[in-house]
């Protein structure tokens, strides 16, 4: 058995992935691959192609999209810090639900994501989580364009790709793969790991006779032995088909990998293999991941900060250790709670605030705060005013207008994040819950 | 739980194998223990690791011709392993029920809830009018925490969400106050809110009805949160067993170490690498000779190829159990990997 803890670090070396080799035309005869078969969505969501389409112009290679390529984008997102990696602006997904016999009439909409801002920066690991239906694998599948978004943008190092075609796209899906949650169905079960891995190896422009080579090298890398690229998907365990997805998923040398769910389908112990996995990989080629999850002790450990989702809204964006030690939204406090810790003597001494309920339809979602329905500390605000996303020290944002752990201090000292949602009321937390004004309102006017 | 009173279930040396084209998977290989009343054991263990067979078994679900099956499983009296039918279908419902996995694929999606339960019940009680198990389900549904059970009697399993069809399935088993719930990863599917809530209603039943209850789960959160003892699995052998705190504080098996050693806690330091456990578990269609585990362990050696008795090694402490030909002081010093219990990140020595 090989183990990738056994892998020398160097394993890899200069002449595997130059990534300067992304900006390669793409071999002519790359579309005859039938690509459409083994790039990561096929049966999942039956639409559109997420890996490159092999047309022959790469030549818009993102590095020359300069930060704040587009005119008259807003003057939001990107500040002080340096154009982030990937950027999301008010981003919005409804689903439209259509009845009626002969004409179809739209009757409603699902609220998967809505209004949706973040931003990702170079070598970082957001963790996504939330309860099913939070919206949270819409968001990565609108962010590799699987999805095309209701309103709002997502940049890609500072350049819109919201509404990009096919062949704009192209030279970005290099940079940005994903790997999917159930590796049993995204990977072809008609083709073999060697045909599997040849296809986005080729897209980058490896001449044939290597291909052979750099696909042993990529399953090595992942901790696999090189020798089974005449076998088929069905001949591994899960947890080696999770490495293959990520193998074929660091074929193209991305920069950034969207992460759905990727160890909640494999055992405790394989899980800790993948996990360390993604860790060397990410130290090696300093690669991003947005890592959407469930779990959230799996999120605490990888991820650098993590976004909080309830029914397709923000709510709470903290480095991750805060998260975890001074949660300030009552549904991430109700989400930590409900964790039961491996650990009997801590299960017993502790509190645990068990929310009771399920969450809301989406389609309906409820006014103002979204969680209030479900929350101990709601009052009539809650019900009336959206709470805006409001910035504590260190980063720490929470949409709250009751806000945990947290002083009259901290409060006052809090602002109102320009990545709120539109719809949201003006008044911070401070106003309600420390009752004392303060300047920054001037910065937040009413948007609605 | 005293001392005179035989325990409600008791497995001996139990043995189910399965007869497939490319060999013989011994699912199960000799697997013994007991359940008591109100008491909850968790049965834990990877994917493959025989668990659900096990609890299948007792509820004589595995019949088909491939199946064989070797030893004894006596409930309250009752001998289930080759019971007929006829004395297995007495015996569901009001002795044994079962809680599944996934409750979209064990609720009839063409039937109302309200009648799968009372079909439930008046399969089970046929005295019972259609009117009287009406009420019996409305009842069973509101102790599970199912608000407008009334009105929710005639809505269709996919008008529920899932946590809401599991508290269904858990209304079922209980409508025949069963002394013994097998619940197989009853809230794997779920959301851990919704999670927190049917363990809330599991641990109430226990209290409420005394029932025994045997919890397959791999998820040691869940374990430590509800059980009493726990039974450690790994390729069809029972690996360890014990009681809930002696497995998380002082393990005797390696492959408990490497268990505990490899999950993620929402409470402990992130900054380290996870200590995994090497390779995978074996194929049951040939498993390695001797301990099942001994490929991937690292503190393997020459006696590992005979297979270890599944004994008490520790003093005073009968009810702990394990198969390891490791000693007890070897035992206490090879588990401390960096201050904590793991197993030691290393090439396993015999592969």
């Amino acid at each position: 058995m090989t183990e990738h803890d056994s892998l020398p670090p160097d394993r890899r070396d200069a002449d595997s992935l130059p990534p300067d080799e992304r900006d390669a035309g793409a071999p002519p005869d790359a579309d005859a691959g039938g690509s459409g078969d083994d790039v990561p969505d096929a049966g999942t969501t039956g639409e559109g192609t997420p890996s490159a389409s092999p047309g022959g112009s790469m030549s818009g290679a993102p590095a020359e999209a300069g930060p704040a390529a587009d005119p008259g984008t807003s003057s939001e997102g990107a500040t002080a810090e340096g154009t982030p990696l990937l950027s999301v602006e008010h981003l919005r997904m409804l689903f439209p639900i259509k009845a009626g016999l002969l004409v179809d009439r739209q009757v409603g909409q699902v609220h998967a994501v809505d209004d949706v801002s973040f931003a990702l920066y170079e070598g970082e690991t957001l963790g996504i989580v939330g309860e099913s239906g939070c919206g949270k694998t819409t968001l990565i599948r609108v962010l590799v364009r699987l999805l095309d978004a209701t309103s709002g943008a997502i940049r890609f190092r500072g350049r819109d790709i919201t509404r990009s075609g096919r062949r704009e796209l192209a030279p970005i899906r290099r940079e940005m793969q994903m790997v999917f949650q159930d590796p049993q169905a995204s990977l072809n079960p008609r083709k073999r790991v060697g045909q599997i891995l040849a296809t986005p190896l080729r897209l980058r422009g490896v001449p044939r006779e290597q291909v052979a080579r750099e696909s042993r090298e990529l399953l090595q890398r992942v901790g696999m032995a090189g020798d089974v690229l005449n076998r088929f998907p069905h001949e591994f365990s899960g947890g080696q088909r999770q490495r293959i997805g990520i193998a074929r998923a660091l074929a193209v040398d991305p920069r950034l990998i969207l992460l759905d769910e990727p160890v909640s389908a494999l055992d405790v112990s394989i899980q800790a293999q993948v996990i360390n996995l993604l860790d060397e990989l990410q130290d090696e080629f300093r690669l991003s991941y947005v890592f959407v999850a469930h779990d959230l002790s799996v999120v605490r450990h990888v991820s650098d900060r993590i976004v909080v989702m309830y029914l397709g809204k923000l709510m709470e964006v903290s480095p991750a250790e805060q998260l975890y030690s001074k949660p300030i939204h009552p549904y991430t406090q109700a989400l930590l709670g409900a964790i039961p810790i491996p650990d009997p003597r801590v299960n017993r001494s502790r509190q645990r605030a068990v929310i009771s309920g399920e969450p809301p339809n989406p389609i309906n979602p409820p006014s103002g705060c979204r969680f209030h329905t479900r929350c101990p500390h709601a009052t009539e605000v809650c019900r009336t005013i959206e709470p805006p996303l409001t910035e504590y020290a260190g980063g720490h944002l929470a949409a709250c207008h009751h806000p945990q752990n947290v002083t009259a201090g901290e409060v006052a000292a809090a602002t109102r994040s320009d990545q709120s949602p539109l719809s949201a009321g003006a008044e911070g937390p401070s106003l309600i819950a420390a009752g004392d004004g303060r300047e920054t309102s001037a910065t937040a006017p009413v948007q609605r | 739980m005293s001392a005179t009173e035989p325990p409600l279930l008791e497995i001996s040396d139990l043995r189910v194998a399965f007869a497939t084209e490319d060999g013989t998977v011994q699912a199960v290989d000799g697997v013994s223990f007991t359940v008591s009343r109100g008491e909850v054991v968790a049965i834990v263990g990877e994917s493959g690791s025989g668990k659900s067979v096990t609890a299948m078994t007792l509820m004589g679900l595995p019949r088909g011709s491939n199946a064989t099956f070797q030893g004894t499983a006596t409930f309250d009296g009752t001998e289930l392993v080759g019971a007929s039918d006829e004395q297995l279908r007495r015996i569901r419902g009001a002795g044994i029920a079962m809680v599944f996995q996934d409750p979209m694929s064990s609720l009839d999606p063409v039937y109302r809830i309200g009648d799968q339960i009372v079909e439930q019940i008046r399969a089970h009680e046929r005295k019972i009018s259609k009117a009287q198990a009406l009420d019996r389900a409305v009842t069973l549904m509101e102790r599970v925490g199912i608000p407008r059970a009334a009105e929710r009697l005639r809505s269709y399993p996919h008008e529920f969400s899932g946590g809401m069809r599991q508290r269904v399935m858990i209304a079922m088993a209980l409508s025949c106050s069963p002394k013994l719930l097998i619940a197989d990863e009853p809230t794997t599917a779920l959301d851990v809110t919704i999670q927190a809530q049917i363990l809330e209603e599991l641990r109430k039943l226990r209290d409420e009805t005394d029932a025994g209850v045997i919890l397959v789960t791999h998820d040691l959160g869940v374990v430590a949160d509800i059980a009493d003892r726990v039974i450690v699995m790994y390729a069809g052998r029972v690996v360890e067993q014990g009681v809930l705190d002696d497995i998380f504080y002082d393990p005797q098996h390696p492959y408990t170490w490497g268990l505990l050693g490899s999950i993620t806690r929402i409470d402990s330091d992130r900054s380290q690498r996870l200590p995994a456990i090497p390779g995978m578990p074996p194929s049951l269609l040939s498993p390695p000779k001797g301990c099942h585990f001994r490929p991937r362990c690292p503190h393997a050696f020459e006696k590992c190829v005979e297979v270890p008795p599944l004994e008490g090694h520790v003093a005073n402490r009968p009810e702990s159990l394990d198969r390891c030909w490791l000693t007890e002081d070897r035992k206490r010093a090879l588990r401390q990997v960096d201050g904590q219990v793991g197993l030691r990140s290393t090439e396993p020595v015999i592969s």
